[in-house]
């Protein structure tokens, strides 16, 4: 297998005006991990994600994505459509952003868009019916159901995505980017709003993702269970800089992320209420 | 006296006061408007009045007013309302009216003759009536259980046929004469105009104002190059919608950043931008002259004219001459052309072209992160649009002999755009049956002569009403797991421009 990291950035810089909300941030993500983005409200969490996915164009730094097969591409200097395509990295959205008035299926066929673009002649092949263009199409059926089976919405593939419940949407959403055919998934707070059963589901279907289809992932989450259960590494950010990286044992130890994010147990803290009494 | 009979004692009360105020409101306007009218005499300029109508619009406010409130406006007193007049009774008075109303229509179709201000109260009331049936009583129940019967059994598979045969016999019937010919001919260019701007608009969800531009380049592309180059309009049909898709492309690059309000004022411009061109290139265009003597359209090689000689219509089938076969033939062309339009949408629609466009409507970004190029996505749709749009235009031209840049104006993009808003957006069934209402529809009244823009104003506020996303507001998924799904309207997002 390839050891070269999936992801590297290197000093990303991102100013918003005279704001700068990440400072020079540099991190790598390893091949076949998974990899959380942890850290405070606005500390530049969801900017470096949008950095990475195109849909910020970074002042100054890299963000580089090497395939399995070697070919490494420079997101930063990609249209953000062109990531996808092209460099395999798919995304999920803080706010789920389904095509809520399109069937479930429907949403898996549209991730599909440049492979049956392609099978379908640009539509002229389609338009006709050829044969090549109907197993092209019942293929790509056939793979957004497999995954509407992982995500057990298998018998809601003809319901309008906008009338499944959160944690439903939140599922789709995953299966959708990964009928990109990514190798990198992003995922931007897949556990917000998610009751600890669907939260403890969701941990299965990540470490699946990763296991059986060899996807690496990039995770923004608050959830600490979430994060730390799946995480292989956990990268912390605050102020736009990163002030740790390590395993989830290290990290829970650092007193810097302590102190920054993850605060202290009432017991730990001398001079609490219990101790003084 | 129970607590019941207080309880509707106060709703009516109630109703009554609102009522009456909403008729002292209708007295204030229509005295300017309605109270009087002036006369040319022979002497001067004279005043007449026409209290009798005021009377009338006031007594209109006051019992609709009624009616609404009663009936219709309040749905979490229904119940009470119901009880107040009697659900069945309501129900047998306004199926009544409605019965009453259908017959005279037939009537009225069938050739007896009712005055032009009659005609449009009794369709007006009878079409309230219905509306109110349907909403408040188990006559609507009985339709939806019906139409859940019918769409159960195989009779529907058979309706489109059924539909398609009677548009293939139509001109074979006794009904069609020359008039009616004419109002099919134009209802079906404007299906046909319509189901193509359905696809920026309704598919897409991309607010297109200049659709008439495309339907231009299409007309003065057929009247060009047929004149100057003396190519049959069989030859021009594909150029002219080539040429159309090719200036939807032109109009596509600078407009693929904008959205909504700002997609939509430049997209006006552009229609007026071609129409101004059309009247100040004299020497291509004619100006405001227009071109005429545009070649009509010829039956595999046969024309259509009087002389009857070896190489006409008449003369080759030996029959009498008719200005009407050349009608029939230009309905044919017409029913050909917006089925062709209709097929293509609806095949595109399950292609993962046409997927992309109802995705872009649904969320632009989201398209983006799944590796879409929207900007080709937007280009296709404004392409292809623009085709259809070009080969209306062509068959315009065709038919008309003669075009301008008068036929060309705002309204014509604001009526198409009418069309698709009230068919229901990405509707192909919908839009057809807006285009029969709105230029049918219009023709019905007529007689009502400026008024009929009132009409069709009051139909589009009760549309807003009570079907604020179009006839057809659900849309048919364009790939299913297992068959019969139906995306319910509330769902359906109308894109963002």
């Amino acid at each position: 297998m390839n050891t070269v990291p999936i992801l590297s950035v290197e000093n990303l810089t991102m100013r918003f005006g005279g704001l700068t909300a990440v400072d020079s941030f540099s991190f790598a993500a390893r091949r076949g991990d998974i990899t959380a983005l942890i850290g405070p409200n606005g500390a530049g969490k969801t900017t470096v994600f949008n950095c990475i996915t195109g849909f910020y164009k970074a002042t100054e730094g890299a963000v580089v994505v090497t395939r399995e097969d070697g070919r490494r591409f420079d997101l930063h200097r990609m249209a953000d459509f062109r990531i996808t395509a092209k460099a395999g990295v798919a995304r999920t959205f803080q706010n789920i952003r389904l095509f809520s008035g399109m069937t479930c299926l429907e949403n898996l066929m549209v991730a599909q868009h440049n492979v049956l673009m392609k099978a379908s002649g640009f539509s002229v092949i389609g338009l006709l019916g050829l044969p090549s263009w109907t197993k092209a199409q019942a293929s790509a059926v056939d793979l957004a159901m497999a995954w509407l089976e992982k995500v057990r919405l298998a018998d809601r593939a003809d319901m309008a995505a906008g009338e499944l419940s959160y944690g439903d949407q939140r599922r789709l959403e995953i299966a959708r980017a990964m009928c990109t055919g990514p190798e990198l998934l992003c995922l931007d707070e897949p556990a917000a709003g998610l009751n600890p059963r669907e939260s403890a589901e969701l941990n299965t279907l990540l470490q699946a993702i990763k296991s059986e289809h060899g996807v690496s992932i990039l995770l923004i989450e608050h959830d600490m269970g979430v994060v730390m259960q799946v995480s292989d590494r956990i990268v912390v950010l605050d102020h736009g800089a990163k002030i740790a990286e390590g395993t989830p044992a290290e990290i829970r130890v650092d007193p810097k992320v302590i102190a920054a994010y993850l605060g202290v147990d009432d017991e730990e803290v001398p001079g609490s209420l219990e101790d003084r009494r | 006296m129970s607590d019941g009979d207080t309880a509707r004692a106060a709703a009516l009360s109630a109703a009554l006061v609102d009522a009456v105020k909403w008729a002292l409101v209708a007295l204030l306007l229509s005295i300017p408007l309605l109270a009087w009218r002036t006369i040319d005499t022979p002497t001067a300029l004279d005043l007449v009045s026409r209290w009798p109508v005021v009377a009338e619009a006031v007594a209109i406010v006051f019992v609709g007013r009624l009616v609404m409130l009663l009936a219709v406006l309040t749905p979490n007193r229904s119940h009470e309302t119901r009880e107040l007049i009697g659900p069945h009774a309501i129900g047998a008075a306004f199926c009544g009216i409605a019965l009453v109303g259908l017959i005279v229509a037939f009537g009225w179709l069938a050739g007896f003759e009712i005055a032009g201000w009659w005609r449009f109260r009794l369709l007006l009331v009878s079409w309230l009536a219905f509306l109110i049936v349907f909403q408040q009583t188990s006559i609507g129940l009985v339709f939806a259980s019906l139409a859940r019967w019918l769409s159960g059994t195989k009779l529907t598979s058979y309706l489109p046929w059924a539909g398609l045969g009677a548009l293939a016999v139509f001109p074979a019937l006794p009904v069609a004469d020359r008039y009616t010919l004419d109002l099919a001919v134009m209802v079906l260019t404007y299906v046909m105009l319509g189901w193509g701007l359905n696809i920026v608009v309704g598919l897409a969800g991309l607010l297109d104002l200049g659709y008439v531009a495309f339907y231009a380049v299409g007309a003065y592309a057929y009247a060009l190059l047929a004149q100057n180059f003396g190519l049959s309009f069989w030859i021009c049909l594909p150029l002219a919608g080539i040429l159309a898709a090719f200036w939807g492309v032109l109009l596509g690059f600078p407009v693929l950043r904008l959205r909504g309000d700002y997609l939509a004022i430049v997209t006006l411009a552009f229609g007026e931008i071609i129409r101004i061109l059309l009247l100040n290139w004299q020497s291509l265009t004619g100006g405001p002259n227009g071109i005429s003597g545009i070649p009509r359209p010829s039956f595999f090689g046969l024309v259509f004219d009087a002389t009857c000689g070896p190489g006409s219509f008449c003369g080759f089938f030996g029959i009498e001459h008719s200005s009407l076969h050349r009608i029939m033939w230009l309905y044919y062309i017409i029913l050909v052309l917006a089925l062709f339009t209709a097929w293509v949408t609806t095949r595109v629609r399950r292609l993962p072209v046409g997927r992309a466009w109802e995705a872009l409507r649904e969320d632009e970004i989201a398209c983006r992160a799944l590796g879409l190029n929207t900007t080709l996505v937007k280009l296709s749709a404004f392409a292809m649009g623009a085709m259809f749009g070009g080969f209306a235009g062509s068959f315009f031209a065709t038919k008309q002999g003669f075009i301008s840049p008068e036929s060309f104006t705002f309204m014509e993009s604001a009526t198409i755009l009418a069309m698709v808003v009230m068919g229901g957006m990405g509707s192909q069934i919908g839009v057809a049956v807006a285009a029969l209402v709105m230029v049918g529809g219009i023709e019905l009244f007529r007689d009502l002569e400026l008024y009929r823009m009132l009409v069709f104003g009051l139909v589009m506020v009760v549309m807003m009403i009570w079907r604020p996303r179009g006839f057809v507001g659900s849309r048919t998924p364009t790939i299913v797991h297992q068959r019969g799904a139906v995306v319910s309207a509330g769902n359906v997002k109308e894109g963002h421009g």
